[in-house]
């Protein structure tokens, strides 16, 4: 299969992020400006590699606390417990709702894993210009971007049961440290893949054309 | 800077949105040294995850046009994009209103009970002091769908009576920075799983807002599959090309 031909880069051409015209800039990329949407034009996202990697050591640092650390705090007259993310999800499957619990365990701990392996994965292969595989890693990061999202859940459930039970007086629902970290991972992990750029993955296919 | 008139070329190679057929020598462009550049009754775009450049295409309504190369989905022809989401746009913000003004759900237990809806929550935990997860939630299921909403309405009534809206660019390209940030959809089965995690314990009142997030959640992923920006920039483009400043 001859599917590498040419890429708008390789014509001096740049298309716009934001309204995707394809535009012809100079030598200087740096002030062009896309004449539709007057966006800054970029062939690639600018230092999108060092800011990616910045986001997900942050990610991978804060990954310990977010697991190791309380999430959730509940207490009531007979009872008090602490759970971590994973005894969270424990004690869901123990108490009988394991569809939910199946569900909190991929979007809590399956999906923030998966994205950090995948962009380390995906700036490694970057950074070793490989020329292997590139549509899967493209798919690779096209999943992630549409994934990461989920992994707010246990945020908004550890919000509202905080919430509720705090006005009921019977029993107590805080959130704990490891919910910081979490929210942080989240974050951190969503801003790396928005850094990195995709384009970059077909690049060193270019001079084999 | 050299301006790409968009024009369409026809070639028969439209793509169903599912069975998506890679006929990369139709849709790839055969560059020399660039000649084709000059032509202008072809425009070009490049994908926007391979940086292939291409020879845009018409398409038929409800088709996508996917690269060659990676398959990431180019563009789409929605029929009436601008009309229909606006429309959409508008239900859901009407709906979003509702859902955050009443109670989700309540609890009850032992003639105790409390309910909430999510300004509540957020207000209570930053009470608790958790002023990190309490800005996150306040931003990602009330400030960016509202601010979503608002701008799309703002956005595309002007455009449906043919005016181009003030500050439309900077504005078209705010709301594509703050959209991966909206999450009703993901806080939606956070309601689910928090109505699971309660049940052992209390008994549920649902809420207004606990139907009313069902029906936004619907709307949303209805004005993501409409929203074309694509329209939007064409209708610029139209009368950046009569003289009329953007």
């Amino acid at each position: 299969m001859k599917y590498y031909r040419n890429t708008a880069a390789s014509l001096g051409l740049c298309s716009c992020h934001v309204c995707g015209l394809v535009s012809r800039i100079g030598a200087e990329t740096g002030g062009a400006r896309c004449p539709r949407c007057a966006t800054r034009l970029h062939t690639r996202k600018p230092h999108g590699v060092e800011q990616c990697w910045a986001l997900l050591i942050a990610a991978y640092i804060l990954y310990l606390p977010a697991n190791l650390m309380t999430i959730m705090e509940t207490g009531s007259l007979i009872s008090y417990r602490k759970d971590t993310i994973l005894s969270g999800v424990v004690h869901l499957w123990q108490n009988g709702s394991m569809g939910i619990a199946v569900i909190v365990f991929i979007a809590s701990i399956v999906v923030p894993l998966f994205k950090l392996l995948t962009l380390t994965w995906l700036l490694i292969s970057v950074q070793k210009r490989s020329t292997r595989h590139p549509a899967e890693r493209t798919r690779l990061y096209r999943l992630i971007e549409l994934v990461g999202r989920w992994s707010m859940l246990d945020i908004y459930v550890v919000t509202l049961l905080a919430a509720l039970v705090q006005m009921q007086s019977l029993a107590t629902v805080k959130a704990g440290p490891g919910a910081i970290a979490f929210g942080a991972v989240v974050v951190l992990t969503m801003f790396a893949a928005m850094r990195f750029d995709p384009r970059l993955i077909w690049d060193p296919l270019q001079k084999e054309s | 800077m050299v301006w790409m008139t968009l024009s369409f070329h026809h070639h028969n190679i439209t793509k169903r949105r599912r069975r998506r057929e890679r006929s990369c020598d139709n849709l790839a462009m055969h560059t020399g040294e660039g000649r084709a550049m000059e032509d202008s009754s072809i425009s070009f775009i490049a994908c926007h995850e391979c940086d292939l450049l291409l020879r845009e295409i018409a398409l038929e309504p409800g088709r996508a046009a996917a690269c060659p190369r990676c398959g990431a989905t180019l563009y789409r022809h929605s029929t009436d994009s601008i009309n229909r989401t606006l429309a959409l746009a508008a239900a859901a913000a009407l709906l979003f209103l509702i859902a955050n003004i009443y109670p989700i759900f309540g609890i009850e237990s032992q003639g105790n009970d409390a309910a909430t809806n999510l300004y509540g929550a957020v207000r209570s935990l930053w009470d608790q002091k958790m002023h990190f997860i309490s800005t996150l939630v306040f931003i990602t299921a009330i400030v960016v769908p509202s601010l979503e909403l608002s701008l799309l309405i703002y956005l595309l009534l002007p455009l449906t009576a043919g005016h181009i809206p003030a500050g439309l660019a900077p504005l078209m390209r705010f709301l594509q920075g703050i959209k991966p940030w909206g999450m009703v959809e993901v806080f939606m089965l956070g309601i689910l799983v928090a109505l699971v995690k309660l049940t052992d314990d209390f008994r549920i009142i649902p809420g207004v807002a606990l139907w009313s997030y069902g029906g936004v959640t619907f709307l949303l992923a209805a004005v993501a599959a409409t929203f074309n920006p694509r329209d939007v920039w064409t209708c610029l483009e139209v009368r950046v090309r009569e003289g009329k400043s953007p």
